[in-house]
């Protein structure tokens, strides 16, 4: 072997037996790199999260709602046919905007575009149909004051479109609560027990000479406040798929003073709903009852009306409903003035926040009758 | 002296004697019924190194946003195994505001769901066992629906939605855990 070889062969070993040392320095350092690299990717994924979040959680939140309506219907009296309705109308357009000033306090309001264009002569109109600010008196109790939907009925509360069958609000909480009814005032609600809730409120009231309830809506606009109205709830959700509620109102003269004699009014009103897996049931009974005797002689001292409805989910998707209608807005003298409808349809959710739907509706009052059908789509978000 | 007319004065003096009434009793409707850790306890005592971290890769939004209608707003969730049980703390919006439910999946089936914050104004009784006690032994069917029926609260629509919702990712959650470890 000679030298030159020697020294290569000397060099190797030596590098070889360094190699360990200097791998074990540059792996601390790795080491220490990694370590510092997840830190810093843990910070930034932190912030990136904080970020994700910070769009779901802003103070202000915009919502809403909206119905299109086509609605097909002949009219007979007597056997003869009297008209045909063949209207196509964008019912509702509704924008919530609600603000949470701070942990305790926050606004809720709804503004309305009916019917899809409002103006002098035109077919629709502008509505606030709530406005109001809601204090947190403890955590189990709030109150509001302002311009709130009043506490009455199954849908003048809740009546976005993907929440009940037909294509059309039920005729009797139209007519004899009347949906959709908002005063303006002060109230509070809350639970009392578990499943157990409550609403009371202080209002403005309607004003009608003749007992004429729907027309008597004042809507809060330059509304006359001679005389208000207290309205309360009780309501029992304590059991899965189970709602019983009682509501109750008076107003001290529902003519405001313009009758020489004082009109007191009262509605009573309950309902029930149940649900039990894809099978669901629901009724609700109305009824005002009038002092005073410009109501007493148009009938209408005494009004009330009931409606109950089966339905069936015959897939997540896809409900089938009937519902009969029965109601009177004079039910104080002799005359025949029952109304009668039955609706029996189906709504599709092709999402859980859109609805299409289809309706038979069959009406009756009297020696007059409607026939015909309803379809429409809804969506709210 | 300013005076009320007399329908106001009586039915002022009714409301409010009401209210005082009203405001006494006990409060329980709104905000943090446990902390999410004492639910941990509670569900875990104190078992050690349990605590995990999953990363929510596209693949597992992909499947999120089929059960929630939307990807959760989180790049990383904590979860909480031992033996065959996993515990999840998740939020999802109701109407406005996040519900907060700690929902343990025991076996692939769900053992206990609890709202631990909620924040929304009316909803609340979800909180209630008559309501999560139906979610008990619910599992997760092929169309990563709940393989039972739940019953609905009247006026808490959404967050019954959003609990609903909720308990279908957990169970999702633990499977791809469970089957992956």
């Amino acid at each position: 072997m000679n030298k030159q070889k020697q020294t290569l062969i000397y060099a190797a070993v030596t590098a070889l037996i360094s190699t360990p040392a200097l791998a074990s320095n540059e792996l601390d350092q790795l080491k220490q790199q990694v370590e510092t690299l997840q830190s810093q990717f843990n910070q930034t994924s932190t912030t990136v999260e904080g970020l994700m979040q910070q769009g779901s959680s802003s103070a202000t939140t915009i919502g809403g709602y909206g119905e299109l309506h086509y609605n097909n219907i002949e009219t007979e009296t007597n056997g003869v046919v009297t008209g045909k309705k063949k209207e196509i109308d964008f019912h509702r357009f509704v924008l919530f905007i609600n603000h949470e000033f701070s942990d305790r306090v926050r606004l809720f309001s709804e503004l309305e575009l009916e019917h899809s264009i409002a103006g002098e002569g035109q077919a629709g109109e502008i509505e606030l149909e709530q406005a109001y600010v809601e204090f947190d008196v403890n955590e189990n109790h709030t109150a509001k004051g302002g311009l709130f939907l009043v506490p009455v009925g199954i849908i003048n509360e809740t009546h976005e479109p993907t929440t009940f069958y037909g294509v059309e609000r039920n005729p009797v909480e139209k007519n004899i609560i009347p949906a959709t009814w908002w005063e303006a005032g002060a109230g509070m609600n809350g639970e009392l027990a578990p499943g157990w809730n409550y609403d009371l409120a202080m209002h403005s009231g309607l004003n009608t000479t003749d007992g004429d309830i729907r027309g008597g809506r004042q809507k809060v606009g330059k509304a006359v406040a001679n005389d208000w109205a207290v309205t309360g709830r009780i309501r029992f959700t304590g059991i899965a798929g189970t709602e019983l509620a009682l509501s109750a109102q008076n107003q001290a003269d529902l003519a405001q003073g313009a009758n020489a004699d004082d009109n007191s009014a009262t509605l009573i009103e309950t309902h029930a709903i149940w649900n039990n897996g894809p099978f669901a049931a629901k009724a609700l009974y109305a009824s005002w009852d009038i002092d005073g005797a410009a109501p007493k002689a148009a009938g209408k001292d005494k009004q009330d009306g009931y409606y109950i409805e089966g339905s069936w989910k015959v897939r997540s998707d896809l409900g089938l409903f009937a519902r009969f209608n029965s109601w009177d807005k004079s039910a104080g003298d002799a005359s025949d003035s029952e109304e009668d409808q039955t609706n029996i349809g189906m709504n599709w959710w092709p999402h859980e926040d859109v609805v299409v739907k289809l309706d038979l509706e069959s009406y009756e009052k009297g020696s007059t009758e409607k026939n015909g059908f309803n379809a429409g789509i809804g969506y709210q978000f | 002296m300013f005076l009320l007319p007399s329908p106001l004065k009586s039915s002022g003096a009714t409301l409010l004697a009401l209210v005082l009434a009203l405001c006494a009793t006990p409060a329980t409707a709104r905000g943090v019924y446990q902390q999410p850790t004492e639910f941990i306890n509670e569900v875990f005592g104190q078992q050690q190194n349990i605590a995990k971290l999953l990363w929510l890769s596209q693949e597992l939004q992909t499947s999120i946003k089929q059960i929630l209608g939307h990807a959760y707003p989180t790049l990383r969730l904590r979860y909480w195994h031992h033996d065959d049980s996993t515990a999840w703390v998740l939020e999802e919006i109701g109407k406005e505001k996040p519900i907060t439910l700690g929902v343990v999946v025991k076996a692939g089936k769900i053992e206990r769901l609890n709202v631990l914050v909620f924040r929304e104004s009316r909803g609340s009784e979800i909180r209630y066992p008559f309501f999560s006690k139906q979610f008990y032994g619910r599992s997760l069917d092929r169309n990563l629906s709940l393989d039972g029926k739940i019953d609905g609260i009247s006026g808490a629509t959404l967050s019954v939605r959003a609990a609903k919702k909720l308990a279908r990712l957990a169970l999702y959650l633990h499977q791809q855990v469970t089957t992956k470890s």
